[in-house]
């Protein structure tokens, strides 16, 4: 070791002297503070043999000076200077701002003060994006149709391929789980009934939600949550170019337009993952199959499903759009964000799934 | 003045702590960099100047090992660079601070936190002693005391300048990299960063490799410049001897206005 301190606790009648030789460095600053604690107070520490100090080494030193009245000996000129540099930058520092605590109640007065003004803040995004549709219903050339086709893109046509697989699996599974059931008592011929209005009903619109919620709607926050951290919504803003009518309202029409389109495509690919179980499981045709989905699946199913997605969709894109519109200061704040929006958007598809359950079933179209 | 004066390569037998030989960069069909020679004497505060987009930050990032070269080696502390493994180039990390161009604060972080995260990662220190540290490595940066328990985002430009630089000193480097310290400060705080460095240097021993557009920083504190321009290291040397040269670019980067403003003062 190329630096040694040699605390030397001499008789009280000798000064209680701290001898340091070597380096007095951030290095071995653990053990140099180790050893001045262990110091009594008023001790003499000596500096002759030191040959190379940082500011670490003079903080511990000038601490040393300053809260146990210790002498400083043998200083050279450079470490003088140090001790003098630490000297005047020493003014004590919060680390971390100081939190006001209300109890209980002041968390719970807080957390519904945050709830009620994230409310009132997406009221009024829901207000601005609708006076951006209408703006741009009035003056039709402020339609950013690349932007449109591109969002078109991202969200719908990328999402084939996931969408598909999952909703393809999502009917051999209903098939299967209901097949196990009916064959029970014979009935496995009504497997099919099953898969058709399950599928069409209820699960491709709603898996299909899922997935844009997953895929899309995070995507939107970030995206627009990036965006508002580097300041470039702002630099929109000040060009005159509304980030409502740039960022927002192409996501919302792509949810929108692709959300039914996406919904329909899973239909059919649960409808053939549950024809190709029956063929090979239960040993029913593709034709017989086909022609007992029309007999069995009434057209009301299919509206059903295809008037719930393009709410979902809207939801997904509002909430999407909103939380990455609330992003303010760091990086942090993109990830809860991005989470709280597909977190936010898959409830609010699921609550309003089960109000439409009610309400078309209300309407006789069960 | 002869060429070999300010030739980018020290002569034989001085010591340096930044040795670069035969840099090669580029990006994709962009050369950056092509035979690229650089010595840092031990000490000096050297500053690198030259035109926007000749390299000078990959420059940076190549020594510190932010960007691998396409060819060429480069020694820092008289340790290899290149291709090192992350493990191996911890104990380099260690003796050297960054201050990036724009901060690069943890914006997760407060101030003083910023200072404390190197201090965590190679020490275990009480405390009480980290937070002492941070504090006087932010006073001692030219912040004030209520800077340390704000977030990155509610500074100003020059603050985070400033709370970069504390956190590049948290473990009082042998090496010190800036990358334009000095843009976008006001006149008056770009003058006390200069005095800040210099302060530090003559007292912590410092070597300073220091980006700059700044003439005014160039002519106070830098003991010698290098031009990067046409993909390398055309000279170093200090002021006068570059002025003697005859390159375009240092001419009129020299002598235009605020060159020959900047030399009055």
């Amino acid at each position: 070791m190329a630096s040694q301190s040699l605390p030397d606790k001499g008789n009280d009648t000798a000064d209680r002297c701290y001898s340091c030789f070597g380096t007095l460095t951030i290095a071995r600053a653990a053990t140099t503070e180790r050893e001045i604690a262990a110091m009594g107070d008023g001790m003499t520490i000596d500096l002759s043999g030191v040959t190379r100090m940082d500011t670490v080494g003079a903080w511990l030193v000038y601490r040393a000076v300053r809260d146990r009245g210790a002498k400083v000996t043998g200083e050279s000129d450079k470490v003088r200077g140090l001790l003098d540099q630490v000297a005047e930058a020493d003014s004590p520092v919060r680390v971390i701002p100081h939190k006001k605590s209300g109890g209980v109640v002041g968390e719970l007065g807080g957390w519904v003060a945050e709830t009620g003004h994230t409310l009132l803040g997406l009221l009024g995004f829901f207000g601005a994006t609708l006076i951006g549709f209408f703006n741009i219903a009035k003056r039709p050339r402020r339609f950013r149709l690349n932007a449109v086709v591109q969002r078109f893109d991202v969200v719908g046509v990328r999402a084939l391929g996931i969408i598909g697989l999952m909703t393809f699996l999502i009917g051999i599974v209903i098939g299967q789980q209901g097949a196990v059931q009916l064959q029970q008592f014979g009935a496995e011929v009504y497997t099919i009934n099953l898969i058709g209005r399950i599928s069409v009903r209820e699960l491709a619109t709603l898996m299909t939600a899922i997935m844009v919620a997953g895929r899309s709607g995070s995507a939107f926050a970030a995206q627009i949550g990036t965006m508002k951290l580097t300041e470039e919504i702002d630099a929109m803003r000040t060009i005159g170019v509304s980030p409502i009518e740039a960022l927002v309202i192409p996501r919302m029409l792509s949810a929108v337009v692709m959300m039914p389109l996406l919904a329909f495509f899973a239909m059919i690919m649960s409808l053939l993952g549950g024809g190709i179980f029956c063929w090979i499981y239960l040993g029913i045709p593709p034709l017989t199959y086909v022609q007992r989905i029309r007999e069995v699946v009434p057209m009301t199913d299919l509206w059903v499903g295809l008037i719930k997605a393009p709410v979902f969709g809207f939801i997904i894109a509002l909430a999407g759009c909103f939380q990455g519109m609330l992003v303010e200061s760091n990086a942090e704040e993109v990830g809860l964000r991005t989470t709280a929006a597909v977190v936010q958007s898959i409830f609010m598809v699921i609550v309003l799934d089960a109000v439409f359950a009610v309400f078309f079933t209300k309407i006789g179209w069960a | 003045m002869t060429a070999a004066s300010t030739s980018p390569i020290l002569p034989d037998g001085e010591k340096s702590v930044i040795s670069i030989r035969g840099l090669d960069n580029h990006f994709g069909e962009q050369i950056i960099h092509q035979d690229l020679d650089l010595d840092v004497r031990r000490g000096e505060i050297l500053g690198v100047v030259g035109g926007s987009g000749t390299g000078k930050s990959v420059l940076m990032r190549s020594i510190i090992g932010l960007q691998t070269p396409a060819d060429g080696t480069i020694e820092v502390l008289g340790e290899n660079m290149v291709g090192r493994e992350e493990d191996e180039a911890k104990n380099i990390r260690r003796r050297w601070g960054i201050l990036f161009q724009n901060g690069a604060l943890f914006s997760t972080l407060t101030v003083a936190e910023n200072v404390e995260v190197p201090l965590r990662e190679y020490f275990h220190f009480s405390t009480t002693l980290m937070d002492e540290i941070a504090s006087y490595k932010i006073s001692m940066s030219g912040l004030p005391a209520d800077a340390g328990p704000k977030y990155p985002s509610e500074l100003s430009g020059g603050m985070i300048k400033r709370a970069g630089l504390a956190r590049a000193l948290a473990l009082d480097p042998e090496l010190l990299f800036l990358d334009e310290p000095t843009a976008g400060l006001d006149p008056i705080a770009a003058q006390n960063f200069d005095e800040l460095i210099l302060s530090l240097r003559g007292k912590l021993d410092l070597t300073v490799f220091l980006i700059t557009h700044d003439l005014d920083t160039l002519y106070a504190i830098c003991d010698r410049v290098a031009v990067l321009a046409d993909q390398k290291v055309v000279a170093v040397g200090t002021i006068e001897q570059l002025l003697a040269l005859d390159h375009p670019w240092i001419q009129e980067y020299f002598n235009g206005p605020r060159g020959r403003a900047a030399k009055a003062a």
